[in-house]
């Protein structure tokens, strides 16, 4: 390791390795810190992705695939199942072995990597971020950068030691918690959504597979309804419902911060991408395939600074990224804030009117529409969710 | 005062997500409240997941 680097990465998630390999492709130096012994583990995540978010970054292997996705199954509150068949297909990641072969392809761009390398502060020179004060394996060190990227997930603090405002309201936060059980017998294309205020209110409850009838199941609530009921407890409730006795493989808690990106994610000498600059997609909760997306605007735009000696042009990043998909977030997030609040019963009356679709008419958009036209007070809260600014 | 239960936290990070103050450390198996910072508040409690921390009238016990 040198004592000096063009671009330091701060966490080695989907978002950290994109920026880490944008930045290394362009022959500057790149040094990439985790703070866990392993990249990619624990996997606090339900692995969906579509194949498009992979495919703009990475070949389909099957070493990482647990299974493709054809179909989405929804459903309400009073048991009314709607299949949905996709246009695009997704899969089920396994994410511990996708991480490492992202991180894998920054590294052969010649980026260095090094983990149990907990990053604890920033050094700033003059108001301006100048490199990370970092423990490797229990021992301090200062190392020096012209741009630091924050790639620290959820739990990100980078941003605020350089005084960017970056926690989420609670209630905000979806509180997540999952297991990854066996014998869940149920379709393994297929993705299952329950929605409900008995399942998990102001949120959604997956159930995943990942073939061989092992599934990722899990749920995130929103920190208001943690408040009286944690997400665990309905977790527990739903298991000892349907799958009393699944064997349970793995158990993670989480969170999903379902909102719109931080108002800035770009000050002098540092930039967030993923997690850390809230670049999930606020309404399904997905955050591989936008934090991959992210962190590789910003290791580009990293990247062309350096080599351009001139470093405010990192503040391009964000404009680039809010005309890549955060102006996109923004709608999501209006039509989230909608569907929080719907009842069960307006849930149910939604299910009932698609149910009558004939399955192989049954694309998302006809769903819309469909849902749209026998529901019209739902036909408000979406106008709402558009025209809001 | 806030408490995190010992042994019982996932390091999931979802607490630190939410704290207005900056008051939580999260390592890889490692937690704690830093006191001078904590206000309180509350926020991560609501927002664990899996309910391991606790108001505790004694005062602050940093857990890890
Ligand atoms: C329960 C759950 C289910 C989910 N399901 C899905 C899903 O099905 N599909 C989907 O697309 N998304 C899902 N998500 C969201 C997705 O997991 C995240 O959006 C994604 O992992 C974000 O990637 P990232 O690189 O920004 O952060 P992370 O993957 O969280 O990586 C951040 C890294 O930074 C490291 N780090 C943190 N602080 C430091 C520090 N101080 N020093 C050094 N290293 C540090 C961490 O150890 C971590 O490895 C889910 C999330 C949860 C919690
Ligand atoms: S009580 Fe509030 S200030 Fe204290 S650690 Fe929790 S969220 Fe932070
Ligand atoms: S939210 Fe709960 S489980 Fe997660 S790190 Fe904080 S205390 Fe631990």
């Amino acid at each position: 390791m040198k004592k000096e680097y063009d671009v330091i990465i701060v966490g080695a998630g989907p978002a950290g390795s994109m920026a880490a390999r944008y930045s290394a492709v362009q022959g500057i130096s790149v040094l990439m810190l985790e703070k866990d012994r392993d990249v990619g583990y624990p996997v606090r995540c339900g692995e969906a992705i579509s194949k498009g978010g992979i495919e703009e970054f990475i070949t389909i292997d099957q070493r990482w695939i647990s299974t493709p996705i054809n179909k989405f199954s929804f459903i309400s509150p009073g048991g009314i199942e709607v299949v949905i068949p996709l246009e695009e297909q997704g899969y089920i990641l396994e994410r511990k072995i996708f991480d490492y072969a992202l991180a894998e392809s920054a590294a052969k761009e010649g980026a260095e990597i090094q983990t149990r390398a907990y990053v604890y502060d920033l050094i700033i020179e003059n108001g301006k971020v100048s490199g990370v004060k970092v423990e490797i394996a229990g021992e301090k060190k200062e190392i020096k950068s012209k741009i630091v990227i924050g790639a620290d997930g959820v739990e990100s603090r980078v941003g605020r030691w350089a005084g960017l405002k970056t926690y989420t309201d609670f209630r905000d936060m979806e509180s997540g918690t999952q297991v990854t059980a066996s014998n869940i017998n149920v379709d393994q294309n297929t993705c299952y959504f329950y929605f409900g205020k008995d399942v998990a209110p102001q949120g959604y409850l997956w159930v995943f597979p990942k073939g061989n009838n092992l599934a990722n199941i899990g749920l995130g609530v929103s920190g208001i309804i943690g408040k009286k009921k944690s997400a665990l407890s309905y977790l527990n409730d739903f298991m000892d419902s349907k799958f009393p006795n699944a064997p349970v493989l793995t158990r993670v808690a989480g969170g999903i911060p379902c909102t719109i990106t931080l108002e800035k994610i770009v000050s002098d000498g540092l930039m967030l991408v993923g997690d850390a600059a809230r670049q999930i997609n606020p309404l399904s909760g997905g955050g591989i395939a936008s934090g991959m997306i992210g962190g590789s605007i910003a290791g580009r735009v990293a990247g062309e600074a350096v080599k351009m000696n001139k470093l405010d042009h990192i503040y391009q990043y964000e404009s680039d990224w809010h005309n890549r998909l955060g102006k996109r977030h923004k709608t999501f997030d209006n039509i989230k804030n909608g569907i929080f609040h719907f009842t069960d019963e307006k849930f149910n009356n939604i299910a009932k009117s698609v149910a009558k679709v004939e399955v192989d008419q049954r694309s998302i958009g006809n769903v819309f529409k469909v849902a749209l036209f026998n529901n019209p007070s739902l036909m408000l809260d979406v106008a709402k969710a558009f025209f809001k600014k | 005062m806030i408490e995190i239960l010992p042994n019982k936290c996932d390091f999931c990070g979802c607490c630190v997500g939410v704290c207005p103050e900056d008051a939580i450390e999260l390592k890889e198996a490692e937690i704690k409240i830093i006191e001078p910072l904590c206000t309180n508040c509350s926020k991560c409690i609501w927002a664990c997941p899996i309910e391991v921390i606790k108001f505790n009238r004694n005062g602050v016990k940093a857990a890890s």
